[in-house]
């Protein structure tokens, strides 16, 4: 049965607030998701006021620049600051997106930024995302084949072929749509989400797999697949722009027509 | 590592709930106050079936001011659950999944349920 409300150790506390002091003018605040596993203390939400005049664009600016300059025990994960390592997906003013790819800008009144939902938190920002790896193995992201490879190049395949799985084989698996999806929030041990469904797809249409019976076999079942209820939020949210719900609506439809 | 006293982020209050998200929790709600309002029929029918007696007193709460709000709780929950039932039925053959279309089906549905309600309640 679906849990709403947070455990009481989840319970968000009030929390401390850092001035910009004698600045004025272009000053925002940005309301922040803290958590120290060591102080054995609840979560809180800290508040810092940033001169946008000193600060780059992406809120992700923001948070590096608050770890440099305000409060450097302030943890996120982050790395290419471009959109395709997928490091940085968070909650920031209500939808899960990659930090760097939001212009502090497009958000009115304070920002506010939590980790992914539903998740374990390891600290501040970082959540835990051992079972979401987990499932995504579970898919067997790999080509599958029986028969061998022709001797003297590569498995072709045409135009066509590959255009099918061009936007799934996008995913960078930033975790923004699986922690969008309320089925996931109440299922996530036993609904797969919509990420590893994404990426089920994207093998189970490869024209060069062959192993799309099986595939299809271990997503039978009403948890690991059917848990999906067109809820959106995965499609909504893709800070890739991908489709997730279409695949699994897909594959759902493949399922179907293979009974007849 | 230590991974038993993790704190759970928050999720449902702090998401910005997009349309389709609404629809989906409202398309549940409507679903559940039909079953309940299905046995409120049933007792209608029941009453038909026995005598002029029982329908009467049936009919008389059906006309008061609670029997008439939940005739219209019913009636709005039918029309809501039958036009985003037809979408959930397009949406199995794989169209309206892109999140333009999506998210305009989803008013689409809005105003046809208030359309067919207006409809229904005050001409027939």
């Amino acid at each position: 049965m679906a849990e709403f409300t947070l455990p009481p150790n989840s319970r968000i506390k009030k929390g401390k607030h850092f001035s910009a002091g004698k600045v004025k003018g272009n000053v925002r605040q940005f309301v922040v998701y803290r958590y120290d596993p060591s102080s054995g203390d609840n979560p809180r939400m800290d508040t810092y006021e940033i001169d946008m005049d000193s600060c780059g664009p992406m809120v992700l600016d923001a948070l590096i620049k608050i770890k440099n300059e305000i409060d450097p025990t302030l943890t996120f994960r982050r790395s290419c600051r471009e959109g395709i390592c997928g490091s940085c997906a968070m909650n920031v003013d209500g939808r899960n997106t990659l930090a760097c790819t939001v212009p502090s800008d497009s958000i009115r009144g304070d920002v506010k930024i939590y980790p992914l939902p539903h998740m374990g938190i390891v600290k501040d920002l970082v959540p835990d995302l051992t079972n979401f790896y987990a499932q995504y193995a579970s898919i067997k992201p790999w080509l599958q084949t029986r028969t061998p490879a022709p001797p003297d190049r590569e498995r072709l395949q045409s135009k066509e072929d590959q255009e099918k799985i061009d936007d799934p084989a996008a995913c960078i698996l930033c975790a923004c749509c699986s922690t969008s999806c309320p089925s996931y929030w109440w299922n996530s041990d036993r609904y797969l989400g919509p990420a590893a469904l994404l990426a089920a797809y994207r093998w189970i249409v490869d024209s060069r797999d062959e192993a799309t019976g099986e595939r299809l076999d271990d997503l039978e079942d009403p948890f690991r697949l059917y848990r999906c209820h067109t809820i959106m939020n995965c499609t909504n949210t893709c800070p890739k722009n991908l489709n997730p719900a279409k695949a699994i609506a897909e594959t759902k439809k493949m399922l179907a027509e293979r009974r007849h | 590592m230590n991974t038993e006293g993790r704190p759970l982020s928050p999720h449902l209050t702090i998401y910005r709930w997009p349309i389709t998200m609404t629809l989906s929790i409202l398309h549940r709600m409507t679903g559940v106050a039909l079953s309940i309002g299905l046995i409120a029929f049933v007792i209608w029918l029941a009453a038909i079936a026995f005598d002029a007696v029982p329908y009467d007193s049936v009919k008389a709460f059906m006309d008061s001011l609670p029997g008439q709000v939940m005739l219209f709780g019913w009636c709005l929950s039918f029309f809501f659950h039958l036009s985003n039932g037809v979408r959930h039925l397009i949406w199995d053959t794989g169209r309206l999944f892109e999140k333009s279309q999506a998210n305009a089906s989803s008013w689409f549905v809005i105003i046809a349920t208030v359309v067919f309600t207006a409809a229904y309640w005050f001409m027939v």
